[in-house]
């Protein structure tokens, strides 16, 4: 995939960094996963995938078979782009390869959002990019449906590399969902992922992302978001399935007055796995606003729920807010709330909690006739509902699918 | 319906309740009376079976069976329902879900709504479980939950508190047809409520009333007489009374 040419610049800066190691969580030995996957060939019909791996993509909220529900399309298998489609006016989806050859003016983009010299991870992604995806809605175009891509490792041991790139361009409403995933019983792999998300002014994204790897995989996003005037950037992040380690804090900065920034997170730890995830939120311009809702369950693994948000102009708003449980002996979650406020007029809060489920509550359902465990999966099914504001119905829909289908595997 | 015999009852190592008996037949509402500290409420989540009230001494027979030692979530099948005074917050779980989950298998979804559009509760099934929900809107919430519930006898822990004049007369109503009021004969269902004002008295019609000092029934009369007495004498009259 080397038809890119890159800036001297990103490619110097980017080589000095191959071995700067991350600022949070396990180090990786990069040499120990293979650069090279065979060839997944183009499918201009991407429901004639194998119904396994379709099954598997369906689970993150891809839907293959019957896509008049989705505004676009883009499928990645291991380094190879199979797939990519759009369907709707003002929508542009490709891969990113190609979309650097199509507009020269990506350029600007290019690592604006997130520093190339971030880490050995995002200097890899420069040096050996495989591809990553491009999606873009034109000036006031309101795409109804959602724009789904997926990020899929099917090669043993593969360390794979993208880097995306979203933009609403000015009052544009734009949904996207990700889903990335692994074959299931992938042994080993790792996905190093940068994406840069550019919402322009009365622009507004969402974007959800649902993670489903294999318990060998590691995984090591690298995220910025920049929010201009009255822009509005939605990050759901779904990550409830087994995974040996998740390493990431997405940076959002709002920029244009009266830009909005909401994550939400839903995380769950099952023995064997490490999240280390947050959201950072510096809001930059006056009277912008951010919203971090996280909600963590661990039933034997390590979760550590950081967030942080940081006020320097006037009238700025933020909350952050992080609920953990622990329903299980073993379990570790370690909430890290952080607020800045760096001028007389910022308004930031928090609220975090980590415990067990209470008593006085599995007590109060028993006495209405459930059981111990009805009483303690209704509570829990109820602590994973975060209320989504702004969130369209399909992605409403698409979103409970995903946790119920993870839910059941808890009791 | 509801038999006890000899019992005591103790919370976080301290015995609170000494040697009660009660009877409660079927169709039969009770009252409870009682200072402050005196075990009302220790009495009521004894029968319901909260495992922080533990039994020491006595039985619990229950539709003739003894219960004394049945799980909180089997007694509650079994029949017995409790409204709370001060309910928990489950952030989370909707009004709604937690409605259908007091019907249990049965599935009447329509006079479900309808009950709660008639108790003006309509506008909480959507919001989280007693989350900033007001004196008056728990009151209704837990009679909600208990009418759909339907268990054959009633533990209404001082139903009136908090309930300001225009709603207590619905709160009374729903209280009525929770035990049946309106059936003149073939009541199956009973109750137990406990009062501090004695208000709810003029509202639902209950047969006899006891007073409870220090953890053990001091007096057990006809229940308008007891509050009668209670407001002449005050508790002090009644813990000389042996009628």
């Amino acid at each position: 995939m080397s038809k890119v040419v890159p800036s001297r610049k990103n490619r110097e800066l980017a080589e000095k960094a191959l071995e700067k190691k991350p600022a949070l969580g396990e180090d990786i030995d990069l040499s120990a996963y293979s650069s090279s996957a065979e060839e997944h060939r183009y499918q201009n019909e991407p429901s004639h995938l194998p119904s396994q791996e379709k099954e598997n993509m369906l689970k993150v909220g891809i839907t293959l078979d019957d896509r008049s529900q989705r505004a676009g399309t883009f499928v990645q298998i291991d380094r190879s782009v199979i797939h990519t489609s759009a369907s709707q006016d003002g929508v542009e989806v490709m891969s990113i390869t190609k979309a650097l050859e199509t507009y020269s003016w990506l350029e600007d983009y290019w690592w604006r959002a997130v520093s190339v010299d971030t880490d050995k991870f995002t200097a890899q992604a420069e040096v050996n990019l495989d591809n990553g995806y491009f999606i873009r809605a034109l000036p006031g175009a309101k795409v109804v449906y959602p724009v789904q891509a997926c990020l899929y490792i099917a090669h043993q041991n593969l360390a794979q590399k993208v880097h995306n790139v979203i933009i609403a361009e000015e009052d544009s409403e734009i949904h996207i969902i990700t889903g990335c995933a692994t074959k299931p019983m992938q042994a080993s792999g790792l996905h190093i992922g940068i994406s840069e998300f550019y919402i322009k002014r009365g622009a507004k994204l969402t974007f959800t992302m649902i993670h489903n790897w294999a318990p060998g995989v590691a995984v090591r996003p690298r995220s910025g978001a920049i929010i201009e005037e009255n822009g509005v950037f939605l990050s759901n992040y779904v990550c409830m399935k087994p995974v040996r380690s998740v390493q990431m804090y997405p940076v959002a900065r709002c920029v244009g007055e009266k830009a909005i920034v909401r994550f939400n997170t839903i995380l769950v730890a099952p023995p064997g796995s490490n999240l280390d995830t947050g959201s950072r939120v510096l809001l930059d311009a006056k009277g912008s606003r951010a919203e971090i809702v996280a909600r963590t369950i661990t039933t034997g693994g390590t979760i550590i729920a950081r967030g942080y948000i940081a006020g320097s102009a006037p009238d700025v708003k933020g909350h952050l807010e992080c609920r953990g449980l622990i329903l299980s002996e073993r379990g570790v979650i370690h909430a890290i709330p952080e607020l800045k406020g760096e001028l007389a007029g910022v308004d930031l809060s928090h609220e975090a909690a980590v415990g067990k489920i209470a008593e006085e509550e599995v007590e109060y359902l028993m006495a209405r006739g459930l059981t111990r465990d009805e009483a303690t999966a209704m509570i829990v099914r109820g602590f994973l509902r975060v209320d989504i504001e702004g969130l369209p119905p399909e992605l409403a829909a698409e979103l409970r699918h995903a946790v119920e289908i993870s839910e059941k595997e808890l009791f | 319906m509801l038999q006890i015999q000899g019992l005591s009852v103790e919370t976080g190592g301290k015995e609170i309740l000494r040697g009660i008996n009660l009877f409660i037949g079927t169709g039969e509402t009770h009252v409870l009376f009682g200072p402050n500290g005196s075990g009302k409420t220790t009495l009521l989540m004894a029968i319901m079976g909260f495992p922080r009230y533990k039994i020491t001494r006595g039985r619990i027979i229950f539709k003739g069976h003894d219960i004394t030692n049945a799980s909180l979530d089997e007694r509650a099948r079994l029949g017995i329902g409790m409204s709370f005074q001060r309910p928990p917050v489950v952030r989370g779980v909707k009004m709604r879900d937690m409605v259908s989950a007091c019907l249990g298998s049965r599935d009447d979804g329509t006079a479900v709504a309808q009950l709660a559009e008639r108790l003006n509760m309509g506008d909480l099934m959507d919001r989280d479980v007693n989350y900033g929900f007001s004196g008056g809107e728990i009151k209704r919430s837990e009679l909600l939950q208990l009418l759909v519930q339907e268990p054959d006898l009633t533990l209404l822990d001082e139903p009136e508190s908090g309930v300001d004049l225009v709603n207590i007369a619905l709160i009374g109503e729903m209280i009525n047809e929770l035990l049946q009021k309106n059936l003149k004969r073939n009541r199956t269902r009973a109750g137990l409520i406990i009062t501090h004002t004695g208000h709810i008295l003029d509202y639902v019609h209950a047969s006899k009333g006891y007073v409870l000092i220090d953890g053990t029934v001091r007096c057990e009369r006809d229940a308008r007489e007891c509050l009668d007495s209670i407001k002449k004498h005050g508790y002090e009259g009644c813990a000389t009374c042996l009628k």
